[in-house]
């Protein structure tokens, strides 16, 4: 199996100069996407048979490059078989909504190569088993996708996105590569040395803050998120689905990777850490999505809400683990991993409904759009399906994963420790208000962009989009639809994964009659999708029934009451800052320094009035800014070192030999 | 050894860190090569006198290749050339003497202090050898540092060659691999530098390197 998985990876390897040859042809783009549509497929159909194979076999191979006394080590596991299917499921879907998206593309040299080696890039990591591939691998990962966001790169925003992308990868990497360093101090680079070694506690700690920065920095935990919406919405739409929906995931991957398996049992306080990160970047996430008015944008801050929701249930499982809960650290870890492929789901569905908006009308911004439901129907069903599906409302999938973990903070009283037992409400708390807000955000978007009259010329001539980006948005909704309704089966196919991470499984779900499933007990709590969606479609259909059956079913279309001035202009209505104004107004002023000045004209003027919001990033002005003048000033003044003479340069060389010398001597 | 030889060798180590010092203050290109060559020449005859001493034959060799190459085929082809560049009756420009020396009197009382320092267990033959090559280094790279014209900087870059060649000489069973090494390092860098010289002569009618600054838009 490790062998195949190997084999696709060199695949798609092999396709990234082919992409040369073809983005020269006119269908070129097709041919490369099917490619890629098919070995992902195959990639992704091997790691679910290894992941539901109830032998649970670990694989591992060792091939003769990288470091010669090293070489590279690969492993196939239950936690990388379960990443690999997020990933290919991804790339699969992406390849085939590319199949249509792709041939739109107007400088597709710029895309084509670097496509499949991102894919193969974003396995490396998740099949490496030592330190080196590893980062290599994670390296190749952020260099390939840094190449597709600046694809269109005449776009001054787009280079400046690559820039704070390339800066913050390498970053993430450094400090990845300490992380690693210490791990490796006592034993070597190769995981599985690093996995028989005992680190000290204190390393161990230092190890985690580490990787949390790294691979958080990867995956966009608040404050290292400042190049997530930038890059993600720079590059094209496929390319956005894959960085938001998969790439995130595969750090959190490198997260889980090293404090789960490499690291020895948690200690208490790593929770803590990982709890105070990823509530408050749920909550920020989502409060900053909620301020935006380009879609694609608001997608990328509501990747890092969803981030931080995955942290927390990671920094649940933790917590309880470390105190010896280790059934309630299952299903934390179940809970995290669930919202991990729930995430890639809905996260990739929608940024093809972006993407094909984009296409459609060449605007990203909601302002520009309204009333695309009557233009592009389809679309706008399977858009409406995503936005459902992540506010996490029932049927569907985003509400399991969200209800498990609030079913874990819930279970945070029976922990012996009282730091921890005061801080998990708090970031339940943080969870919850998360959930509304991200609910309001895609009320917001779908209301704005789909619903309504069309507020521009291009939002009104529309036009339905391809026939696989339909298909590909399609079959993430209804896969969407069958985790919602069926959560059992997931449940009971990422149990080798916490059994083997947190070393405890949640109980055997698929045999509760009506598919129910039960976080720990029936007498305590349980859900069932399959009842919920029956109960919605039957309310449904008997309400539209009715109503149709009892009224008249006329289309009719009347002017709207507009304050009695008759004016058809389909900018009155509800714009999408004109949404987020009451949210704005009570949480803007302090997380945004928000402010609103009104410009009212003297009396006399046939001036219009004009309403000004400022927003105001503050983690951008208090921690980004700053090191950037830091760094700016140092270099200017080292630069003047570029331009000295050759004798004051051997002045340079003497003086500090000279210093040297002294210090020997005294 | 007996103390007799011992001083010879101190007394001749000694006399090229005050060749090195006269370097310091020639400020004509004629007297600066005569008086390279008379450093050369001292030195020919330290590696000799260790040759002797030491009872090593190959370090002949050294002395020989010192002597022919660095006191006799260097100074000359460095005649050439500054009587084919027509700089012969330039006067240099040195930073004052005084300083200068003062500077350089510093540099070797600081060699002495490192080197006494930090070799304590070592041959006081050795010892004292590789304080004075030390010196002479320092002083090398003073001069370079204090010039501006291109074959004076060329001439204190040997100088401080034959500092490590007397550092080399001086420690026992340095094979003679290296020092040919050495040897050929210098007339390497001789020619390229030379080369240089002709280069920068032909765009710039000047060997002076602050032509090069100006030629790169000096800000200063």
């Amino acid at each position: 199996m490790i062998s195949v998985a190997l084999w696709s990876v060199a695949l798609l390897l092999a396709l990234a100069p082919v992409g040369i040859v073809l983005s020269s042809y006119p269908r070129g783009s097709a041919v490369l996407y099917g490619a890629c549509l098919v070995v992902t497929a195959a990639l992704c159909v091997t790691a679910l048979l290894h992941l539901l194979d109830s032998a649970h076999p670990v694989l591992s191979a060792t091939l003769p490059i990288g470091l010669p006394w090293l070489g590279a080590h690969f492993r196939l596991d239950a936690l990388s078989a379960f990443f690999l299917v997020v990933i290919n499921l991804g790339g699969a879907a992406a390849s085939l909504f590319a199949l249509g998206y792709g041939a739109h593309e107007e400088s597709p040299g710029r895309v084509l190569p670097f496509y499949p080696a991102y894919l193969a890039g974003m396995n490396t990591v998740v099949l490496a088993n030592d330190a080196f591939s590893f980062l290599v691998a994670w390296e190749f990962m952020s260099l390939t996708s840094w190449a597709l966001v600046v694809s269109h790169h005449r776009e001054a925003e787009n280079i400046r996105a690559g820039y704070v992308y390339l800066l913050m990868a390498s970053f993430g990497t450094l400090v990845l590569l300490l992380a690693f360093g210490l791990l490796a101090s006592g034993a070597g680079y190769d995981f599985d040395a690093i996995r028989a070694s005992h680190p000290s506690a204190a390393l161990a700690g230092m190890v985690v803050i580490l990787v949390l920065l790294g691979a958080g920095s990867k995956a966009g935990v608040v404050p290292l998120h400042a190049w997530l919406p930038l890059a993600h919405p720079a590059a094209p739409s496929h390319v956005s689905a894959l960085m938001s929906g998969v790439m995130t995931k595969v750090a959190v991957y490198g997260f889980v990777r090293i404090v789960f398996d490499l690291l020895p049992e948690p200690e208490w306080w790593w929770s803590m850490v990982v709890l105070l990160v990823g509530g408050p970047t749920a909550t920020l996430g989502v409060l900053y999505a909620l301020m935006q008015r380009d879609i694609k944008r608001v997608l990328a801050y509501s990747t890092i809400e969803n981030i931080g929701i995955i942290f927390t249930g990671l920094g649940l499982a933790l917590a309880f683990k470390a105190q010896g809960l280790d059934w309630v650290a299952a299903l934390a870890f179940t809970a995290a991993m669930l919202h991990v492929f729930n995430h890639a789901l809905f996260k990739s569905l929608l940024f093809f409904g972006a993407g094909a908006v984009l296409e459609a009308t060449g605007a990203r911004d909601m302002e520009k759009l309204g009333g695309l439901i009557h233009r592009m129907p389809r679309t706008a069903f399977a858009m409406l399906v995503g936005c459902v599906a992540i506010s996490a409302l029932p049927p569907f999938n985003g509400f399991v994963s969200e209800w498990l973990t609030f079913q874990a903070i819930l279970l945070s009283p029976q922990l012996p420790s009282w730091g921890l037992k005061l801080a998990i409400p708090a970031v339940g708390g943080l969870l919850a208000l998360a959930a509304a807000f991200a609910a309001a955000c895609f009320v917001k978007l779908y209301g704005i962009s789909f619903l309504g009259r069309p507020r521009t010329d291009v939002a009104a001539s529309a036009h339905e989009t391809d026939r696989f980006s339909l298909a590909a948005m399609f079959a993430l909704a209804a896969l969407c639809l069958v985790a919602g309704i069926l959560p059992g089966l997931f449940i009971d196919a990422l149990a080798p994964v916490s059994k083997a991470m947190v070393g405890n499984v949640m109980p055997h779900q698929t045999g509760l009659e009506w598919l129910t499933i039960v976080p720990i007990a029936e007498s305590r709590s349980s859900y069932n999708g399959l009842l919920v969606f029956l109960f919605v479609a039957l309310c449904g259909t008997a309400a539209a029934s009715a109503i149709h059956r009892l009224a008249s079913d006329r289309l009719r279309r009347a002017p709207a009451w507009d304050c009695g001035y008759p004016d058809p202009d389909p900018t009155i209505q509800y714009s999408a800052s004109s949404f987020s104004q009451p949210i704005r107004r009570v949480f803007g002023s302090v997380i945004f320094a928000a402010r609103e000045i009104g410009e009212m004209p003297p009396p006399s003027s046939p001036l219009p009035a004009r309403l000004k919001v400022e927003l105001h990033d503050l983690i951008w002005d208090a921690l980004y800014a700053p090191i950037a003048t830091i760094i700016g000033f140092a270099t200017e003044r080292i630069n003047t070192l570029q331009f000295l003479t050759i004798r004051r340069y051997l002045t340079l060389v003497f003086g500090a030999l000279i210093v040297l010398l002294l210090v020997v001597a005294l | 050894m007996s103390s007799l030889q011992f001083d010879i060798a101190h007394l001749l180590a000694g006399s090229l860190v005050l060749a090195s010092f006269m370097l310091l203050y020639q400020d004509r290109l004629y007297a600066l090569l005569n008086v390279y060559a008379l450093h050369a020449g001292v030195l020919a005859l330290s590696v000799a006198w260790q040759a002797y001493v030491q009872a090593a034959p190959h370090l002949y060799v050294t002395a020989l290749i010192a002597l022919v190459f660095k006191a006799i085929i260097i100074p000359v082809a460095l005649h050439r050339i500054i009587r084919r560049l027509g700089i012969h009756r330039e006067i240099e420009n040195v930073i004052g003497i005084g300083l200068t020396m003062m500077a350089g009197i510093g540099l070797v009382a600081l060699s002495m202090v490192v080197m006494l320092r930090v070799t304590p267990g070592a041959d006081a033959l050795a010892r004292e050898d590789l304080a004075f090559a030390l010196s002479v280094v320092l002083l090398g790279l003073l001069i370079m540092v204090t010039r501006r014209n291109a074959v004076s900087q060329v001439v204190g870059f040997m100088s401080l060659e034959n500092g490590l060649v007397l550092a080399a000489t001086g420690a026992k069973g340095m094979p003679l691999v290296v020092e040919i090494s050495v040897a050929f390092s210098v007339l390497i860098a001789f020619i390229v530098i030379g080369i240089f010289l002709f280069r920068i002569r032909e765009r710039f009618d000047s060997v002076d390197v602050q032509a090069l600054d100006r030629f790169r838009g000096e800000r200063r």
